[in-house]
């Protein structure tokens, strides 16, 4: 959204003003894209939960939950220190904006690895959807499938938001150290963060209605 | 002459690269118009196959698979890629910053990006097509497309789903223009209908676009990966498939008749010399139709399991998108009434537009009673309503817009007599091609055949006839509007003596639209008794 020169405003704005709030406005609406573009996967994993409680139950129990609930909390970490960062960069304070990015991006990439750890655990039992998939009950199989097939088309999309938000991240880190924001302009911290907290809060929907749901 | 050298957008620059990088808003509007324009062109070279196909009931000059992939090249080509992006991407993009006196769009590279997205996506699509095409029709219906089909679903779905974005970009860049830079004194309720159904319209693209796209990805996730979301043998639903995509793809008729709407309010106020009748009403009635557009994607499913209650639901909600919509066509007949009218080719195309519109809207009517539905669904009565809908609605306004803008966009008319005839020949056309397909589907002949039972033949005829009339009608404007370029007569910044802060510049305008930032002191559409009629204005004719 930044279509502008540090220090000063692009041609067609009247000033920095006009164009913080349209690069915010643009990132409000842009969000809301991403809301209906989420909200077609949770209307059918709504729609299946519905339709087949029992196997969507038994799938959801071979989730790991502990690493679900570390990454929950990892996420939640990496929104405040998010937060510190737009924070830093308004009132100007060149190394703890660079700190807060990095250790955001750390956090971010930490939520990524569990992930992986997560899927390939996945691979190795057969849960994966294709022809490879077993599961023990073959009358309750093609629900579990699909349990899965929406588990990992919808944190496979999330986890695309998340490697995107790390490229944000990079982009924003070595403008930071260069010095490009301040308070006269830290518009690129903030819609960057509006973006951050966005895909942490798929993540805290996702969390709940994949991992937790008939646990007991 | 002095004009001719003066600097505009046209001529400060002619290098292939001061167009393929271009961030000025009325550039990229003309890199999309030649776009949609090619797209018109191989949709219609589609349409005409499937018009001489069926001109006799046998099915003789094509076989049924190739036939089935001509229609859908025909509906992918001519919803995504030109019905949807026609007005908003071409005359919106030119238009919506002139009108607020603005120097450009809020995000220019957002703007660039988006025509780079729809170029992409229209030749991921176009590349399927040519290497085998696909048969699913422009609805990928599942199982069929992720199961049973074995044609080229794919790359026409990927091509559609990368288009999406094009779209979702430009509804971000036309609602945050119009929030942040309107010229100082250009208060909401001033702003133009045009600005006002450009709005509504973004909204939808924000709203429904990214449905589709999630739609069309899962499509391709279960045909590429037999991930199953929607194949019953692989546990899922194809109705919830069917949810979805109607979800998007019936608020996305109103993506393509509101923006004509908008069009069809600035030629009855300028070429009847009178204020919009009920300009808040209008405006709001917009909204209004976007709204109750969102409500209504059950219709399309009258016969797909739904169950009664939910039918009735969206049958009721249905016709509620009738008032909005009537008292639109109510306003701008209000309107003419007693106005000063001036029969001028944009005029004809917004009278024809208002009775086609007309027509289009009261079918609808009768398809949103359940009853009649399951008696006509999947005849020829419901292609005939939606091509009332989006050729005598949509593509009326996109040429009326056209034709009136045309001076401004190019700094040249084009030639006045020649276009009346062309807006009458497509008048009639249309209507001999479309109205023959009432009657037939009403007398039970269903859509998406290559033949046909003979007592079916002689309105086919007609219909075929009409689109040979139909095309002639297409072709001329294409012909003139060319000339035009060298030959027309150099237009003033202002022909039609019209209000609206575009016609205060340049013809064509300068790069930065406004010398001076306008300010605007007035409504919309001030439109005196005691202005000169139009016709003395128009120097031809």
């Amino acid at each position: 959204m930044a279509e502008a020169v540090h220090g000063a405003h692009a041609h067609h704005f009247d000033d920095a003003v006009q164009q913080r709030e349209a690069a915010t406005l643009g990132m409000w609406i842009f969000l809301v894209t991403e809301v209906m573009f989420f909200g077609g996967l949770f209307t059918a994993y709504v729609t299946y939960r519905a339709l087949y409680p029992d196997a969507f139950a038994h799938a959801s129990h071979h989730l790991d939950v502990v690493l679900g609930t570390f990454n929950t909390a990892v996420l939640i970490t990496s929104s405040l220190t998010m937060a510190l960062a737009v924070y830093a960069a308004q009132v100007g304070r060149r190394g703890r904006l660079v700190a807060c990015l990095c250790l955001t991006a750390l956090l971010g990439a930490t939520f990524l690895v569990v992930k992986v750890f997560e899927y390939a655990e996945k691979f190795e039992h057969h849960l994966v959807p294709g022809p490879a998939f077993s599961w023990p009950e073959t009358a309750e199989a093609p629900n579990v499938q699909l349990f899965y097939s929406l588990y990992f088309a919808m944190t496979g999309l999330h986890a695309l938001h998340m490697v995107i938000g790390l490229g944000i991240l990079t982009w924003l880190i070595l403008g930071a150290r260069r010095g490009r924001f301040g308070p006269a302009y830290a518009t690129p911290v903030e819609v960057s963060g509006l973006y951050w907290h966005f895909v942490d809060i798929v993540w805290i929907f996702l969390f709940p209605l994949l991992y937790l749901i008939g646990r007991h | 002459m002095e004009s001719a050298r003066r600097v505009d957008y046209l001529n400060v620059d002619y290098g292939v690269r001061s167009w393929l990088l271009t961030t000025d808003h009325k550039r990229i509007a003309l890199l999309y118009l030649v776009s949609i324009t090619i797209m018109f062109m191989i949709g219609g070279l589609s349409a005409v196959a499937i018009r001489l196909e069926l001109l006799t009931p046998a099915g003789d000059l094509l076989q049924a698979d190739n036939y089935n992939k001509l229609f859908t090249m025909h509906g992918v080509v001519m919803v995504f890629f030109f019905l949807i992006p026609s007005i908003p991407a071409v005359l919106g993009n030119f238009l919506l910053p002139l009108m607020i006196g603005a120097r450009d769009v809020a995000f220019p590279r957002l703007n660039l990006l988006s025509w780079y997205v729809f170029v992409t996506g229209g030749l991921v699509t176009l590349f399927g097509m040519i290497t085998g095409g696909a048969d699913t029709g422009w609805t990928f219906y599942t199982p069929y497309s992720t199961a049973a089909a074995t044609t080229k679903v794919i790359p026409v779905a990927l091509g559609v789903f990368i288009n999406g974005f094009s779209s979702i970009l430009t509804g971000l860049n036309f609602i945050v223009t119009i929030h942040t830079l309107r010229a100082p004194g250009l208060r909401w309720f001033r702003l133009p209908l045009f600005v006002w159904t450009h709005y509504a319209t973004s909204i939808i693209f924000i709203l429904g676009t990214p449905v589709i796209a999630i739609t069309l990805a899962l499509v391709g996730l279960e045909r590429g990966f037999h991930i199953g979301i929607f194949d019953p043998a692989l546990g899922g639903d194809p109705v919830l498939f069917q949810h979805l995509f109607w979800f998007y793809s019936h608020p996305a008729v109103y993506i393509m008749i509101l923006p004509s709407m908008g069009v069809i309010s600035e030629l009855v106020t300028c070429f009847a010399r009178k204020k919009l009748y009920g300009y808040t009403v209008v405006a709001g009635a917009s909204f209004a139709i976007a709204f109750l557009g969102f409500l209504v994607w059950g219709h399309h499913m009258f016969t797909s399991s739904q169950t009664i209650l939910s039918g009735l639901i969206f049958s009721f909600l249905s016709m509620a998108v009738a008032i909005p919509s009537a008292v639109k066509v109510f306003n701008w007949t209000a309107t003419l009434y007693r106005g000063s009218i001036a029969w001028s080719a944009p005029m004809l195309y917004a009278l024809g537009f208002i009775g086609l519109f007309t027509i289009g809207g009261l079918t609808g009517i009768m398809l949103a009673s359940t009853g009649l539905d399951v008696h006509v669904h999947d005849t020829y009565f419901i292609v005939a309503h939606f091509h009332y809908i989006m050729v005598g609605g949509a593509i009326m306004g996109y040429l009326g817009g056209l034709h009136y803008w045309w001076p401004k966009i190019t700094g040249r008319m084009y030639p006045e007599p020649l276009a009346r005839i062309a807006g009458l020949i497509v008048f009639l056309g249309f209507n001999l091609t479309f109205f023959p397909q009432f009657v037939l589907g009403y007398l039970g002949m269903p859509r998406r055949y290559h033949a046909y039972p003979e007592e079916f033949q002689v309105l086919n005829v007609f219909s075929t006839a009409g689109a040979s009339v139909l095309g002639v009608g297409y072709l001329l404007p294409l012909l003139y509007f060319t000339w035009s370029l060298r030959y027309g007569e150099r237009a003033p910044a202002n022909p039609w003596g019209a209000t609206g802060l575009e016609w205060q510049t340049s013809s064509p305008p300068p790069t930065e639209n406004f010398a001076v930032t306008p300010v605007v002191t007035q409504d919309a559409y001030d439109y005196h008794e005691a202005a000169a009629p139009v016709s003395e204005v128009l120097v031809r004719g």
